[in-house]
């Protein structure tokens, strides 16, 4: 559990945003992360995040599939059961090709599935914390991450300067823990610490 | 927006090259038909120039398939290098005479020389063919290879003059809406006749006819493949050629990356109908159909055959994967040549093999030809270019392709 002092921002439309975002990295506050309704084009870049490397995973998890087939067909058909399908050949590559392919594709989109939702921290009776309900509604919702010797009320008015709303400042837990949303509004691993604002 | 790079300017090195490939190619007929003219009733040469007028007709062609389709799906990132496309899909005229000129005269030359089919007492005694005969017939043919090469004309000349029709006329909201539509209307009716020629008959009759016994539905489809990848390949080279000199200032590495992305999906694509034709032929081992697979796969052209396998699957296949690949000119440029010298090649095992099942018969005889080609389509393709501005500037969806990011 590591729990960080967050200042978060609402904006109601992307312009404000990107602007915002700018403004932000340009003043040296250290963006923690931005949450928006939708996916917008180009944030990554105006955030300067590295590029994902999920295509790399999604790579070694098709290798993995493409492997698993031959060597597994491969196996069975030349040494563990041997059988003869109209007089072919026991090593009859170009029949193992379409499980091979299906394979490779399964191994690959299940992979990327599942490090997708790691990378997001994202799986059943999993939870995170929300840092505003209204981010999956209508508010693009940007949240800065404070250090010990940040000045909470400096970034709070700084970020009020740049038109955001609902400014306030919250401990939070940033990764991800036990439960289930439905259950338990609050989250449990917060319950102490949250007035703490 | 006038700029001194609106129209493109052929430079003087430009025209000796295009005057200098058209010569290669020409010198290659003559010498070609002092070689090969006698031999077999020229067979070999007769079969150089039917794969290579047809190649370079269909991936022309495939430019203006591209244009219609990205109409019909309201594409906007193309908009940056659209007169490119247009450009090139107006030598599907020239080319267009010529591959029916070559067409006709081997059908009605009097031989069978490329086409068994056309010897009808051969025929009369072939059960197969003789079922086929309805299909397989010089009236057929010719009525088929005058509306398929007439028609991508004349619907290639309208879509180009209606794009062209906008260039000094800017266009409100209403005057846009109904420019789209119409625009849509005339595409559709091309991708229907597309889809009526490439996609089915016309392969049939051109290139499937040489082994008249044998038959695959899913020719047509990896013909169609095969040209659409090697027609994308070609508009990237005069991309990436006109950039170069500076010109297209729109374009940039996003439309690079979508071109890249079009080589590299198409590339699979033509894999998997190239190897679903390959495995049912192989897996059902009837021998009327593995006959085609004889000299291809087992005899003298095993080497072509996987070279073929290489070069059109495994370097788009592994080069083009990642990212950055896509989007730098070098691999792209490298990947473009690469895939239209392997379409060719493909085309090459396609034509020559049922004549020749003995021995390759790939020399530079060939290739000269194909550079014949090739210059013929840089010239209409640069006089085209230069004739009219290289953007398409009153066109409703041209912002979308300069704010294009993927």
């Amino acid at each position: 559990m590591a729990f960080k002092k967050f200042v978060v921002g609402c904006f109601d439309e992307e312009g404000a945003l990107f602007a915002a975002v700018k403004k932000t990295r340009q003043s040296g506050y250290k963006i923690h992360d931005v949450f928006t309704p939708m996916p917008i084009h180009g944030l990554d870049k105006a955030m300067g995040l590295r590029e994902t490397s999920l295509h790399t995973a999604g790579f070694i998890y098709g290798i993995t599939g493409t492997t698993t087939a031959l060597s597994g067909i491969g196996w069975i058909f030349n040494s563990s059961w041997p059988l003869n399908f109209g007089g072919k050949s026991h090593f009859s590559l170009p029949a193992w090709i379409p499980i091979t392919f299906e394979l490779t594709v399964l191994f690959s989109a299940v992979g990327m599935v599942m490090t997708f939702c790691y990378l997001c921290q994202m799986a059943p009776f999993v939870k995170k914390h929300h840092f505003h309900p209204r981010s999956t509604d209508d508010k693009f919702v940007m949240v800065i991450e404070c250090t010990d010797k940040t000045n909470e009320a400096a970034v709070e008015s700084f970020l009020q300067g740049l038109g955001a709303t609902d400014v306030n400042t919250q401990v939070a837990e940033t990764g991800w823990w036990l439960g289930r949303y439905d259950k338990e509004r609050t989250p449990f691993g917060l319950k102490s610490t949250q007035p703490a604002v | 927006m006038a700029s001194s790079k609106e129209y493109f300017v052929v430079p003087g090195r430009y025209k000796q090259w295009t005057l200098g490939l058209i010569g290669v190619g020409v010198l290659s007929l003559i010498i070609g038909f002092i070689l090969y003219g006698g031999k077999d009733q020229g067979a070999r040469w007769w079969a150089a120039l039917l794969q290579n007028s047809v190649y370079f007709l269909l991936i022309t062609n495939a430019a203006m398939f591209f244009f219609c389709a990205t109409t019909l799906a309201l594409a906007g990132f193309n908009m940056a290098f659209r007169r490119v496309t247009e450009a090139i899909s107006a030598s599907v005229i020239p080319i267009g005479i010529i591959t029916f000129i070559i067409l006709m005269c081997i059908v009605f030359g009097g031989k069978d020389t490329i086409y068994e089919w056309v010897n009808r007492d051969h025929v009369a005694n072939d059960a197969n063919l003789l079922g086929k005969a309805g299909f397989l017939s010089r009236g057929f043919f010719t009525v088929w290879s005058v509306l398929s090469i007439g028609l991508w004309t004349l619907l290639g000349v309208k879509m180009r003059k209606m794009s062209r029709s906008i260039d000094d006329k800017p266009l409100s909201v209403q005057e846009g809406k109904r420019f789209i539509f119409k625009n849509t209307v005339w595409a559709s009716l091309y991708i229907v006749w597309f889809t009526l020629t490439v996609a089915s008959v016309t392969p049939w009759l051109w290139l499937m006819s040489i082994d008249p016994h044998w038959a695959s539905t899913m020719y047509s489809w990896y013909t169609f493949a095969s040209t659409f990848v090697s027609g994308i390949a070609l508009m990237t080279l005069f991309v990436v050629y006109l950039k170069n000199r500076g010109y297209l200032e729109y374009v940039n590495h996003e439309h690079l990356h979508d071109l890249g992305k079009f080589q590299f999906a198409f590339s699979i694509f033509w894999c998997y109908l190239w190897f679903a034709q390959f495995m049912l032929i192989w897996y059902a081992n009837i021998s009327e159909e593995t006959i085609y697979f004889k000299a291809r796969f087992e005899g003298a052209y095993i080497g072509i055959f996987y070279l073929n396998f290489a070069i059109n699957f495994l370097a788009p296949l592994l080069i083009f994967m990642s990212r950055n690949a896509k989007r730098n000119y070098a691999t792209v440029t490298f990947m473009s040549v690469l895939l239209v010298f392997g379409h060719w090649l493909d085309f090459h095992q396609m034509v020559f093999v049922h004549h020749f099942p003995d021995q390759v018969q790939l020399n530079l005889f060939d290739f000269g030809v194909a550079l014949g080609f090739v210059g013929l389509i840089m010239w209409q393709t640069g006089r085209v270019l230069s004739k009219f501005p290289l953007l398409v500037r009153n066109h409703p969806f041209l912002k979308e392709s300069i704010i294009h990011h993927t």
